[in-house]
């Protein structure tokens, strides 16, 4: 068994096979893996008998469920209102440089995906982002840096 | 016409302040009989804090009204409306006010099972609710009540904190909006009867329960009881969360919460309304006269833009969020939010004249018409607001 089949069979074994247990079984696998590839959706299409269209079509209608393959550390911008008064744009322009990739890409060892996102519930603490679940809030374009520097360490 | 209500601003602290042991409230309020409780929650004039505004007294009733034996409680915590961040605060702070108003709330209806929706953006708060949960159900099993709070994830939609769209990413599928109806009060999450509540509702029907209907009724004017709290953002010097007696007026709010330069103040974020300088004394928060556009109903964000800002930029800002966070699933929003994003900049950039504002306001009255959920319904309360009282920043 690959690890792929493996992983999906823990999954559905510890979710169950229900329609209902589709989210957590693909959430799952984005934990693990970043991103839900192919062949994943063809795995659990196969193991929770939905077509395979059907897992597709509810993973792509969701942003945090990435259809495309995704750095280790994925930095979700907020992009919303009060981010974009308080210097988003500054903090995007500090990471880009930093890592040296634009908007939408991952940097070639696929350590780090830099997205932007729609409000993340923190505008009395504009700019905000989140690397994977980890939030950060009242950034500066030399303290998003600092953050970056640190997780650049992390295995 | 409708008469304005004057009403200084009045700072509440009934939800953070009073820290207290859930225990009691708890244990007194399952030894009432439901119909007592209902009665107390029907006569505080509580209405949902998500926005909507439907009184919730009324939901939890025509929930324990049917006869079917599966029912389910769902916290709403899919808060995504741009400038909120209350339900976050109030899960953080005080997580057993809110699982106290589900626990209630099941006992009325009669559910064994509840869920919190937690949007996916707050993950991180998932650890700590979940020693919270194992602390509560140990609770609810010394109290004798068969009800058990699951956590589930949302994975970044904001069309999910509509309910029945919320309802069906439970159900494993895309966060669509359901035909209503029925309502999910009769056939929800599963088929089955399902009253979902925002997590500020339920954090007030707890303290409901602790100072009784009276207390909470007597805040607020006519329609709009209680207090409610606010999620400050934008150009002020006190960003942050704050309880406030319903029924002030938006100059009220300035006064306390702008930085003396106030232009603008967006109540009830992207989807709500913005309202003008000229108007600040005029218009009141609250529910009355929803359809006056005099008294603004409000999930509790408030924006406040100071005289630097271009309101074309935050228009703009506010239909990229709409254009991305249409489901798709119907025409007038999801074509009618492309359309309106393309329309202003082809104004802006001189392509189009400046009367093509003009279709385009009757394009969002055609989405309020005919948009199939509140999404591409309210897509047009900012955009009229705005174009209709800064139609110069657009053009110019």
């Amino acid at each position: 068994m690959d690890f792929h089949e493996k992983l999906v069979q823990d999954l559905v074994s510890k979710h169950g096979r229900d329609r209902e247990n589709l989210l957590p079984i693909l959430q799952g696998v984005i934990d693990q893996e970043r991103y839900l590839s192919e062949e994943v959706i063809l795995k659990i299409s196969k193991e929770m008998s939905i077509p395979a269209a059907d897992v597709y079509g509810t993973a792509s209608f969701y942003s945090f469920l990435d259809i495309e393959p995704r750095g280790k550390f994925v930095i979700r911008v907020c992009k919303t209102i009060t981010c974009a008064m308080k210097g988003k744009n500054q903090i995007i322009q500090s990471i880009e440089s930093f890592l040296k990739i634009k908007v939408g890409e991952t940097t070639i060892d696929k350590k780090f995906t830099i997205l932007q996102t729609n409000c993340l519930g923190w505008c009395h603490k504009a700019p905000a982002m989140l690397i994977n679940d980890d939030v950060y809030t009242e950034l500066t374009p030399e303290s998003v840096v600092d953050i970056l520097r640190e997780y650049k360490e992390k295995n | 016409m409708t008469t304005t209500i004057k009403k200084q601003l009045h700072r509440i602290d009934l939800i953070f302040k009073h820290e207290d042991d859930c225990k009691e409230i708890l244990r007194n309020a399952l030894s009432r009989s439901n119909q007592e409780l209902v009665n107390e929650m029907v006569n505080s004039g509580l209405k949902g804090r998500g926005g909507a505004g439907f009184p919730t007294g009324l939901k939890w009733k025509l929930t324990a009204e049917s006869n079917e034996k599966e029912k389910y409680v769902i916290c709403n915590a899919d808060e995504g409306e741009p400038g909120t961040f209350k339900d976050r605060e109030i899960l953080s702070r005080v997580p057993h006010k809110v699982l106290s108003g589900m626990a209630v709330c099941a006992k009325i209806i009669g559910a064994e099972k509840g869920y919190i929706y937690l949007r996916g953006e707050y993950k991180f708060l998932v650890p700590e609710l979940k020693k919270e949960l194992r602390k509560f159900h140990d609770i609810l099993d010394e109290l004798g009540l068969d009800f058990r709070v699951e956590i589930f994830m949302g994975s970044g939609a904001y069309i999910c904190g509509e309910e029945s769209a919320l309802i069906e990413s439970m159900e494993g599928k895309r966060g669509e909006p359901r035909n209503k109806p029925p309502f999910p009060s009769v056939r929800g999450f599963k088929g089955k009867p399902t009253v979902v509540n925002n997590v500020e509702t339920l954090a007030h029907s707890y303290t409901i329960l602790k100072f009784g209907a009276k207390k909470f009724r007597d805040l607020g004017v006519k329609d709009s009881r209680g207090s409610k709290v606010f999620s400050v953002s934008g150009d002020t010097p006190i960003p942050g969360i704050y309880e406030l007696e319903l029924g002030m007026t938006v100059q009220d709010f300035v006064d306390d919460f702008g930085d003396g330069d106030c232009k603008a103040v967006q109540v009830g974020g992207a989807s709500g309304f913005l309202v003008p300088r000229k108007r600040f004394g005029k218009t009141t928060i609250g529910y009355e006269g929803k359809l006056t556009g005099i008294s603004l109903p409000t999930g509790g964000s408030m924006m406040i833009f100071n005289s630097s800002r271009s309101m074309y930029n935050v228009l703009n800002n506010y239909l990229e969020f709409f254009e991305e966070e249409s489901c798709g699933q119907c025409t007038p929003c999801r074509v009618g939010c492309q359309q309106l994003l393309k329309g202003i900049k082809a104004v802006k950039r001189g392509e189009k004249p400046a009367s093509y504002l003009d279709q385009l306001l009757k394009l969002t009255e055609t989405m309020k018409l005919t948009a199939k959920c509140g999404l591409g319904q309210s897509v047009a309360n900012s955009f009229s607001s705005i174009v209709e009282n800064f139609r110069e920043e657009m053009i110019y």
